[in-house]
């Protein structure tokens, strides 16, 4: 993954500061006894587009709070441009949130949604009017600048919430779930939107969702959470490959479990025997784990192939789906195992009929993952 | 949108029918004697025997008359604005209060209802009398030498009609502030924009339908509460219902109270008018 970083050159004159970094410093949060948020350090770069991924109540709400003010964390510091934050509250942060509900002020219209910021900073009239120009032509509502929020879409109050979090140059925006409220085809044209003014403002902003794809697509690194921890942070490429944890690597993307023991493994290699009577050797040791583990062995549909008699592992399909340029096919080994094996489509193939005898096997060994086993 | 109309309109009528009973009911024992009472407002003399408009040019050219109506008027005002000023920061202790503490509002701002006017008026004689709880306390921390004139005052009716009137102000202002969404606080905050910015510019104005219904419940029940003026106010304080009363059965001149009744709910419905001009403001954003 290239560093996405925004370059000077990149960045529309509506924006004099570029982005500042953001670090979130050993943050843990408690709601009561309830640890919300526990013990997590992110380094995020200046002009970065950050997604918090992780299941419904694994804190990405709270963390966001947090660094917007809303919230006083329990434990560690937020530091923006490398100065702690902690002790300023919401309206002195100078950070920018776009809330699920948009949360657009109903009485009062675009344009006062839009320059209620720069009021509050005590912007005169005439710059104010400017500046609300320039926002509305950068989320593309010009001609709606006199409605008020209940006429307008879900997709238009977006821009609004935007424009009325940008027009006020913050040094961090934040979205919570931007795209939780919209419907399917919405969703992408708004989540393309979202990542061009955050690229041509230069923006470091901090994205929450618990939509993978969503995640793996606008971001340049994801935090992947569970349980108030942090899983993973890394490029949606390393977060995808090369999963750290069994979480990472179920939460994102799908992929098939297999249960086995770690045979051996030395500084290049490890060998792995499946229950299923399978020995894969993998190009790579197997990091902090002791011969004789029991491990769980991840591999992706996409990493499985059907192959000849004699190799892989023996099963019968039991489904068969075309999937527009993919087949995906089920796949139930001898021991009754689900496997799903997903394969190009070429033109007029049809899948394997129900009951068919097959053998599947990794392509690329160096994408197996293997994990120690789920304590029970 | 014309679709939509007619199916409104159709299921209005058929349902209509169910107001009914209702309607008669108004027509019999609200409209007819209102009619009545105009009626009786357009004779000439206290015998009724001509009819004419000399009882209006009497009322409207009458000093005292008008100076009791203003008097009215004014307590009205002067008890809503301070259920206002009470009422609202008891609606956000309850918007930000925890589930319980949210019931315990509740009650203890009903409870008065569940009393008669004529005990919380009588209470507050025993607090505001020359021997009274107020004067009493004031008089052993030595804060005054002699003991105040609090009650069969205008100041002492407006805190006892507050006190009694409050819950019509309470419970329309904690249904507006419950509402609020809390995010557009946070979203005002994070403009920029300190608490009082926030306050005045996204809570008050969003809490005006509230505040609204409030104070139009809390007027018309204050320049109309006949016991708690009479009693708490007393012989010296004349207000319109009184003033009514005295005209029609002490000197049973019925044209002129029924005159002077006419103008004081004229006057009242236009006071309330003003408060709905407010409303203009808020329905201008809230209708599609
Ligand atoms: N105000 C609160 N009081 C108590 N617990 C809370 C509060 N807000 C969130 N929580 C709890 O903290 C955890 C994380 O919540 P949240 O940050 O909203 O999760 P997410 O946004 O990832 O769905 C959840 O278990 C939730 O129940
Ligand atoms: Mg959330």
């Amino acid at each position: 993954m290239p560093d996405m970083a925004v370059q000077d050159s990149d960045t529309s004159p509506a924006f004099q500061k570029a982005g500042q970094s953001l670090t979130l410093d050993a943050i843990t949060h408690r709601f009561g006894s309830a640890t919300a948020v526990d013990d997590v350090t992110l380094d995020i770069r200046a002009g970065e587009l950050v997604s918090l991924l992780g299941p419904s109540g694994c804190g990405k709400t709270t963390l966001l709070r947090i660094v917007a003010g809303f919230i006083n964390q329990t434990m560690g510091r937020v530091i923006v441009g490398g100065t702690p934050i902690d002790d300023l509250p919401p309206n002195r942060r100078s950070v920018g949130i776009v809330f699920q509900n948009y949360a657009l002020f109903p009485h009062l219209t675009v344009a006062d949604n839009i320059a209620y910021g720069l009021a509050a900073r005590g912007t005169d009239r005439a710059a104010q009017r400017v500046r609300v120009e320039e926002m509305l032509a950068l989320v593309q509502m010009q001609l709606f600048a006199d409605r008020y929020p209940r006429q307008l879409s879900g997709g238009q109050q977006q821009r609004i919430a935007l424009a009325r979090a940008l027009a006020v140059q913050p040094r961090i925006l934040l979205l919570d779930e931007p795209f939780a409220a919209l419907d399917k085809n919405l969703r992408l044209d708004m989540q393309i939107e979202i990542k061009r003014i955050q690229k041509m403002s230069g923006i470091t902003a901090v994205m929450v969702t618990h939509d993978q794809e969503e995640a793996l697509s606008m971001s340049d690194r994801i935090a992947v959470l569970s349980q108030g921890r942090l899983e993973q942070f890394g490029t949606p490429s390393q977060i995808y490959d090369r999963p750290e944890t069994l979480f990472v690597n179920t939460f994102v993307g799908t992929s098939n479990l297999l249960p086995g023991h770690l045979e051996s493994s030395d500084a290049t290699s490890c060998a792995v025997r499946l229950d299923d009577g399978l020995r894969l050797v993998l190009p790579r040791p197997a990091e902090k784990m002791a011969a004789g583990t029991a491990v769980v062995v991840s591999v992706r549909p996409d990493n499985l192939a059907f192959v000849e008699d004699g190799e892989g592992l023996a099963g019968k399909v039991e489904l068969g789906m075309p999937l527009g340029t993919t087949i995906v096919h089920e796949i139930v080994t001898a021991s009754g195992r689900a496997l799903k094996v997903s394969s190009a489509r070429s033109a007029g193939a049809q899948p394997f009929t129900s009951g068919t005898p097959v053998r599947v096997a990794p392509v690329s060994l160096d994408a197996v993952q293997i994990f120690p086993a789920p304590k029970q | 949108m014309a679709s939509g109309r007619t199916t409104t309109g159709a299921s209005e009528r058929g349902e209509g029918f169910l107001a009914l009973p209702l309607m008669l009911f108004y027509l019999l024992f609200f409209i007819a004697p209102l009619l009545l009472l105009f009626a009786v407002s357009l004779h000439a003399d206290k015998d009724m025997a001509a009819w004419g408009l000399a009882q209006y040019a009497k009322a409207l050219s009458d000093g005292f008359g008008l100076g009791v109506l203003f008097d009215t008027l004014r307590l009205g005002v002067e008890t809503t604005l301070l259920c206002l000023l009470l009422g609202f920061p008891l609606a956000w202790l309850h918007r930000n209060a925890g589930p319980r503490w949210q019931g315990v509002i509740i009650l203890v701002t009903v409870l008065p209802l569940l009393t008669s006017v004529i005990v919380r008026t009588f209470a507050w004689i025993v607090i505001l009398g020359r021997q009274g709880i107020v004067n009493t306390l004031l008089l052993e921390l030595g804060l005054t030498e002699t003991p105040l004139r609090l009650l069969y005052t205008h100041g002492g009716l407006v805190i006892a009609l507050a006190q009694v009137q409050l819950p019509l102000m309470v419970l329309p202002l904690i249904d507006a502030l419950q509402k609020l969404d809390p995010n557009l606080e946070s979203a005002s905050a994070a403009l920029g924009a300190g608490r009082w910015r926030s306050f005045f510019r996204i809570v008050l104005p969003l809490s005006l339908p509230g505040i609204i219904a409030g104070s139009v419940l809390t007027f018309s029940a204050a320049v109309t509460a006949f016991i708690t003026q009479s009693l708490v106010g007393g012989g010296q304080q004349l207000y319109m219902p009184m003033y009514i009363y005295q005209q029609a059965l002490t000197l049973q001149n019925w044209p002129f109270a029924a005159t002077i009744s006419v103008i004081f709910m004229v006057a009242v419905l236009f006071c309330i008018a003003l408060f709905n001009l407010l409303g203009r403001y808020t329905r201008r954003y809230s209708a599609m």
